[in-house]
């Protein structure tokens, strides 16, 4: 606690003393370069008067670089205390907090006297925003979108033009009363007042939503009703601010504005689109500058929201429709590690946004002219809240209609509970000019109370109605193969049904295009071998190589099912192992992949992310003992292999080889065992391969396993255990490199990206 | 067309059936006329080409296990009335979660249970109550077509049936079967909306 008082402390003073000014444009400076011009001057009128500046103080140079960097590490710093104190974080959740460090932070700068800055709305939506939306478009769960799309659009088309009319009118009615003295708000005004603040805000909804774990289906339409929100906004906001410029409102105004919000949600998915599919054709030829593929990403996302900017679209909706669109061609087509990076810079960037997104909030907060009117400010956080709720529960109504799975009270309740604002709308009102709303301080005033309260009263509550509420939890857990090839099975078995019904449902559309894309987007868009790859295989692949990244990680405890011939002993055998997970029987197959997986396990690959949730990474198992793990895997290698013998000749070994005390034991008395034999090409050579980048795997291993490896290797398990060497088994054994020569074409580039979480969709079709 | 009463006074037994099935009347009357759509040469009762005369179901990878369903409500059935067309159809209507519960009458068609055990019945075509690891490939190539090798088919069967097989008889039973599905939400997946 007081270190971190003290870093604040040590912080600001360096903030302080060049002086901050206004918004994050840099002070003009006035005071110039002092050690320059002077001791030129000097040297040149007199050489002797003045000495050469050995150390000068020059501020002016770096001073916005500077503060912007401050403000960054502020964030983090920030961000890293609050997980250090033990229980804060799990009854407060994290955008309160930051707020409160906005508000002291404000504070402090204000005692000192300076100014503090505001968010400009420059600085938010051109630098703050795009990070956090890409980040949830890259990553949205396509499946669940997909089948409650009409319920999301209902709820962010209609919904938000329900609170907006509802809000701003009952308003306008509020203003018009005698009492109040707001008689100059217009009608124009509280509408757009009105519009401003009824949208829902995805920072804050994800900032929230993300720290209870709720259901996918709720967390998918709060969260979609966020994101989809922002086209209607940036129509009323753009429609009302005309019309309180222009001073009157047609019929026809009305229609264009109808027009208007069909181009800007329409025009801003197609500019989003059409920069997805550049991106995913890019993607295609990066292999061999895997180096830059993340950036490709990054920019091609970012050119899609300025672009839709530009025009007034939304950006928002563009930004979503790029990320959605490249991202099951992109991810097919980079290496492994691009992949990591883009996870994690996209985390990393849209964590740090957030957080500086609360904390600017707080600041300006403090830093604001404020115009309280009780009225006016009450009535709208009462007026929120009743057009929420009662826009909730009147669309659920209807909804439920259409709906196969309806909608319960409680999910109405968690809907309109979760319906929180944002820096969004402070942004926006923020941007209104002065001229035309001399109200705008009070409205500024209305929307940081309406902020505060949904953040605070409503952030902090909702985790523990969740629990009361008993409202069904997220699933964590990981998709077996039998749901994956069952779900495909029905998905045919729907959409046969739905043909001989004769009904052009859901499954006909996502069939068609399935085959549309199979037939010729993906061959297109997808580099080589992967174009043919289907959805099942690359699944299964992944599969396969988590769990053998498992099989490294639980040190190798083996298990041998029971499926093979005359080997009870192994049978008994039960070695201890941390988890219950039976390995499946190793076909010859399988333990070639085995292998490979444990190759390219030494260049650290991380296991898949679980839960989306940006403050909990999976600790990295490899951090530490770094040898151990070396050790570890050779010695797994050694049992991969040795089970590849017993598949192969089918007899029993000497005593359990897969105990770990005999494999002890066994490794201790073969000196071989640690020692990389350069001339047998058949035995898989670890490459440490840290810093290169990635080069498509195949290529590596199809040279390694070309060569017949049976001969060399019972030679050097010869003194390990007893077999029968069979001629049947020297045919199996060829056949099986063969086979595994092909094969590996195949498998090679899955292995190369295993992709990121378990529940996520990106195992699924395109649409699935 | 005729009228409404018309059309279902020419039906069989309408009332039974709706009862059955649960299916409205405006539901049976549509269902009707596309039975009589798919029925080419006004036979008054559909033959394994009526439904294979349907383009997209050709295309279908399980499309023929999906008709030999219909044909599957007695032995050796050659021909598929209008109550067996609308019955078999009727595991695929939504369910109602607010029914009331009569614990002497039995599950519905279209209650998640029976939902699965139509599933079920595609993938096991000898019917002896389970998939066995051939039936299994054989639905897995059907899917996948050409595009894997038969080492890698046989690989994900045995994942597959390992992964589920809790009595180690190397088959899915329907209990087996029923519990691998139990995280996917099958009353959404397997329903038309058509069919409410």
């Amino acid at each position: 606690m007081t270190s971190r008082a003290m870093t604040l402390a040590g912080l600001f003073l360096l903030l302080l003393t060049p002086g901050t000014g206004g918004s994050q444009v840099p002070g003009t400076d006035g005071a110039g370069d002092h050690g320059g011009p002077h001791g030129l001057d000097g040297h040149g009128a007199n050489a002797t008067n003045k000495a050469f500046p050995v150390l000068s103080f020059d501020y002016k140079h770096v001073q916005m670089p500077f503060e912007i960097s401050l403000w960054v590490l502020l964030a983090s710093l920030m961000k890293l205390g609050f997980h250090l104190i033990p229980r804060l974080s799990s009854i407060v959740p994290e955008s309160c907090l930051l707020i409160v460090v906005g508000l002291l932070v404000g504070g402090l700068i204000r005692v000192v006297g300076e100014d503090p800055p505001i968010l400009g709305s420059q600085l938010f939506f051109l630098c703050l925003l795009p990070p956090i939306i890409l980040d949830a478009g890259y990553f949205l769960p396509i499946r669940p979108f997909t089948e409650n799309v009409g319920t999301i659009l209902m709820f962010a088309v209609v919904g938000t033009l329900w609170n907006a009319f509802f809000v701003g009118g009952l308003l306008y009615g509020v203003c018009q009363l005698e009492g109040t003295h707001l008689g100059r708000v217009d009608l124009m005004a509280c509408l757009l007042f009105g519009s401003i603040i009824s949208a829902v805000d995805p920072v804050a909804v994800l900032a929230v939503f993300e720290e209870i774990h709720i259901n996918e289906l709720l967390h998918i339409l709060v969260f979609g009703e966020s994101l989809l929100n922002d086209a209607v906004t940036v129509v009323l906001y753009h429609l009302f601010e005309e019309f309180a410029a222009a001073g009157g409102v047609t019929i026809k105004d009305v229609f264009l504005g109808i027009v208007c919000f069909l181009v800007v949600a329409l025009g801003g998915i197609l500019v989003g689109a059409i920069y997805g599919v550049l991106a995913a054709f890019t993607s295609r030829f990066t292999s061999h500058t895997r180096v830059i593929e993340p950036l490709f990403v990054f920019l091609y996302s970012y050119m899609a929201y300025l672009s839709a900017e530009v025009f007034h679209l939304s950006g928002i909706m563009a930004l979503i429709a790029c990320g959605a669109v490249m991202r099951p061609y992109v991810e097919a087509n980079i290496s492994h590690k691009s992949h990591t990076t883009i996870k994690y810079f996209l985390k990393m960037w849209s964590s740090v946004s957030e957080t500086l997104i609360f904390i600017f909030l707080g600041v300006s907060t403090v830093a604001g002219q404020h115009h309280w009117n009780w009225t006016f400010v009450i009535c709208t956080v009462i007026l929120c809240l009743v057009a929420r709720v009662l826009g909730v529960v009147g669309l659920t109504f209807m909804i439920n209609k259409f709906r196969i799975v309806k909608l319960t009270t409680k999910d109405q309740f968690i809907i309109a509970y979760g319906g929180l604002r944002g820096a969004i709308a402070f942004s926006l009102g923020y941007l209104l000019d002065k001229v035309h709303f001399p109200m705008r301080d009070m409205f500024l005033t209305a929307i940081i109370t309406v902020i505060f309260f949904t953040v605070f009263v409503q952030g902090m509550t909702i985790r523990p109605l969740v629990d009361l509420l008993a409202v069904k939890k997220k699933q964590e857990t990981k998709r077996s193969i039998n749901e994956e090839i069952h779900t495909q099975f029905l998905d045919h078995l729907l959409t046969g049904i739905e043909d001989i019904c004769g009904h052009y449902g859901h499954h006909h559309w996502k069939d068609k295009l399935n085959r549309f894309n199979k037939k010729y987007v993906k061959k297109c868009l997808i580099a080589g071998e992967r174009s043919k790859e289907p959805q099942l295989i690359a699944f299964y692949h992944k599969m396969e190589m988590k769990q053998a990244i498992e099989l490294v990680e639980s040190g190798g405890g083996v298990k041998i099912p029971s499926a093979m011939p005359s080997t009870v002993s192994m049978q008994n055998i039960q070695p201890k192992k941390p988890t219950e997970r039976a390995l499946p029987q190793l076909s010859k197959s399988r333990e070639e992949e085995i292998r490979k997986i444990l190759r390219t396990n030494l260049q650290k690959t991380r296991q898949r992310l679980r839960s989306y949730n940006r403050h909990t990474l999976v600790a990295d198992p490899y951090e530490d003992g770094w040898n151990d793990m070396f050790l570890k895997r050779r010695r797994v290698m050694e049992l991969g292999k040795k089970i590849s013998e017993l598949n192969n000749y089918l007899t029993v070994p000497a005593p359990a080889p897969d105990s770990p005390t005999m494999a002890r034991a066994r490794l201790a008395s073969d000196p071989q065992a640690w020692s990389i034999k350069p001339k047998s090409d058949s035995i898989p050579t670890i490459q440490v391969d840290l810093a290169s980048p990635q080069s498509p795997d195949s290529v590596n291993m199809v040279d390694e396993f070309n060569k017949p490896s049976k001969p060399t290797e019972a030679e050097e398990e010869e003194g390990l255990m007893m077999k029968a060497p069979s001629s049947s088994a020297d045919q199996k054994e060829r056949k099986r490199d063969k086979e595994d020569g092909v094969e590996q074409q195949r498998l090679a580039r899955c292995l190369s990206d295993p992709g990121p979480s378990a529940e996520d969709d990106e195992d699924e079709p395109f649409l699935p | 067309m005729g009228s409404r009463g018309s059309t279902l006074s020419k039906i069989p037994n309408v009332d039974k059936l709706m009862q059955e099935t649960g299916f409205s009347q405006a539901h049976i009357i549509r269902l009707h006329d596309r039975f009589r759509a798919l029925d080419n040469d006004e036979k008054g009762y559909l033959c394994p080409q009526d439904f294979e005369a349907i383009k997209e179901l050709a295309m279908n990878p399980i499309g023929d296990r999906i008709i030999g369903a219909f044909f599957a409500q007695g032995p050796q059935q050659e021909t598929v009335d209008f109550n067996s067309f609308v019955k078999v159809l009727a595991h695929f209507r939504p369910t109602d979660k607010n029914r009331p519960k009569e614990s002497t009458s039995p599950d519905p068609i279209n209650s998640r249970t029976n939902k699965l055990k139509f599933a079920f019945q595609l993938y096991d075509q000898d019917k002896d109550g389970k998939i066995s690891r051939d039936e299994l490939l054989q639905v897995l190539r059907a899917m996948l077509e050409m595009q894997v090798t038969e080492e890698q088919l046989e690989s994900i069967t045995d994942r597959t049936i390992q992964e589920s097989d809790t009595d180690r008889d190397n088959a899915i039973s329907f209990e087996e079967f029923r519990k691998s599905l139990d995280k996917v939400n099958i009353e959404h997946k397997m329903s038309i909306r058509f069919l409410r």
